[in-house]
């Protein structure tokens, strides 16, 4: 049979140490490690959001590098482009200057030609008729058709050249 | 490590073959070594804390008697006793009331007074409830003094901290809903470190320890009735409706209510059985070791070579049961732990889908 003075002092004892540790003891662990326990599962969950964000950060900075490296290159392309036109477009134009400069050149060439054959045509002209004349001049005293000749002679000349004649 | 192993073998080896010489000694006065007394003793309760016996001089600190007799209140300590009656009051010696305080009333016969004596087992309850205290209490005040979410627990929060955190979590967050767990806690965790405590302290064999706390009844009846009451005054409709009108067939229950009847006597067995099966596996253990301890004493008659040998088996076998009761310390206070969460449990069932419903 239980003893009914330990049952006393067991019943006293143990509902004090009860009583001492509900109110002091127990919560305060419970409390304080249930704490750390979110704490460290928020933490948990913070650090897995920044994992989330890193990842993130890295794919945008993975895609900003992407489209810098194609802006790039596409600048690169339209500068080589550019050039390419520039080049071609210089080219062009030295081609056409310097076929417009043959050109005029060839027209110079060809006045200067055409003015220089005027000359050498009355020129010869000139001294065809003198010659002409110091022949005729020899022959004219001695027929009387030397001035009929004559007369026809400068007519067919005139007509052949009159400019010539002119000057 | 090997070498502390080494001498402990040593140490143990000396003891163990002086044993039967101490044995001799303490037989030699051709006295019979009363087993049973000394036995109960041990397992029993007593007046003052019997420590141990150098000569003929027994080593006893001795403890406050509190009694209220049919002269009035007597209080005074258990060493009066020694010398007969003291203030008409004596130990009884056989009979009815053996080794209790009693009193002679008109008659001549012994009767007992109203008796709340520290006794052995009551001074091991303080100094075991004084642990209990002095650990929890210290493991509280270090997480009031520190940051604990800057800070791991160290000193005494890191050996307790652990140890509450494996019965909330494991023991009562497992067994109790949700919402009542913070409610129970502290009685459940309570329960467990004082069961663990005073089943640790009653297998140290020396003065501290050694009273045999949780293999009295009395204080296993104390701890059940707390379940009890932590069961049945919080229960809910849902509990009682299940112990007096359950879900079987009608004629168990209309005309002779043959159900309700078991399960109002299923209200009473399930903490008389904690109470049994603590005070049972721990009674039991302390007098497995002590009968192991009595073979070197009773072995003496039986000449050296049988009481060196039976010696040996006897320590070692002592040793093998205090490793066993050291793991039956822990796994009773679990197991009390647990079934109280358990009952409660049970107490709050089919709590959840009426909160949802509403």
């Amino acid at each position: 049979m239980p003893d009914t003075g330990l049952l006393f002092w067991m019943l006293v004892i143990f509902v004090t140490v009860l009583a001492v540790l509900a109110k002091w003891g127990f919560p305060v662990i419970t409390s304080m490690v249930e704490k750390r326990k979110n704490y460290i599962a928020e933490s948990l969950e913070l650090a897995k959001k920044v994992d989330e964000k890193m990842a993130a950060l890295s794919k945008e900075q993975a895609r900003i590098i992407g489209e810098a490296r194609e802006e790039q290159n596409k600048i690169l392309k339209e500068a080589a482009e550019a050039r390419n036109n520039i080049i071609r477009q210089a080219q062009e134009q030295a081609r056409d200057e310097a076929a417009k400069l043959v050109a005029e050149a060839r027209t110079q060439i060809e006045a200067e030609k055409e003015s220089a054959m005027s000359q050498i045509r009355s020129q010869v002209a000139m001294l065809s008729v003198n010659v002409a004349e110091k022949i005729i001049r020899k022959t004219l005293s001695e027929d009387k058709e030397r001035k009929e000749l004559v007369e026809k002679m400068v007519e067919e000349s005139l007509k052949l050249d009159p400019p010539a004649v002119k000057n | 490590m090997h070498r502390v192993t080494r001498y402990l073998l040593l140490a143990l080896s000396v003891l163990m073959l002086s044993a039967p010489a101490r044995a001799a000694d303490a037989g030699k006065d051709g006295q019979q070594v009363d087993i049973k007394t000394m036995l109960f003793g041990h397992i029993g309760d007593s007046y003052e804390w019997h420590i141990t016996k150098i000569g003929d001089k027994d080593i006893v600190i001795p403890l406050p008697v509190i009694v209220h007799s049919s002269t009035g209140w007597h209080c005074f300590m258990s060493s009066k006793l020694e010398d007969g009656p003291y203030e008409g009051l004596y130990c009884a010696e056989g009979g009815k009331y053996d080794g209790k305080i009693v009193e002679k009333d008109a008659d001549g016969n012994e009767v007992r007074p109203f008796d709340i004596s520290i006794t052995k087992n009551v001074a091991g309850l303080m100094i075991n409830s004084a642990i209990v205290l002095l650990l929890v209490l210290g493991c509280a005040r270090w997480y009031r003094k520190h940051d604990v979410l800057n800070e791991a627990p160290t000193g005494i929060a890191a050996v307790i901290e652990p140890v509450v955190n494996f019965v909330y979590d494991d023991i009562i967050k497992g067994s109790i809903p949700e919402e009542h767990c913070r409610k129970y806690a502290p009685y459940l965790l309570a329960a467990f470190f004082f069961i663990l405590v005073n089943n640790l302290m009653g297998i140290i064999p020396v003065f501290p320890g050694g009273a045999n706390t949780t293999g009295n009844i009395a204080v296993t009846l104390v701890l059940a009735l707390c379940t009890f009451v932590a069961v049945n005054l919080f229960a809910n409709r849902h509990y009682w409706k299940d112990i007096f009108w359950p879900d079987v067939p009608w004629w168990l229950k209309v005309p002779v209510p043959l159900i309700p009847v078991i399960e109002l006597f299923g209200i009473f067995t399930k903490p008389f059985a904690l109470m049994i099966r603590l005070f049972a596996n721990i009674m039991a253990g302390h007098a497995i070791i002590l009968s192991f301890v009595s073979i070197v004493f009773l072995t003496v008659k039986m000449g050296p070579a049988i009481n060196g040998t039976m010696s040996f088996v006897a320590v070692f076998f002592g040793i093998f049961m205090d490793f066993l009761e050291l793991l039956v310390a822990f796994i009773q206070a679990y197991v009390f732990t647990m079934l109280s969460a358990v009952f409660i449990g049970l107490a709050h069932e089919g709590e959840g889908g009426k909160a949802s419903e509403s």
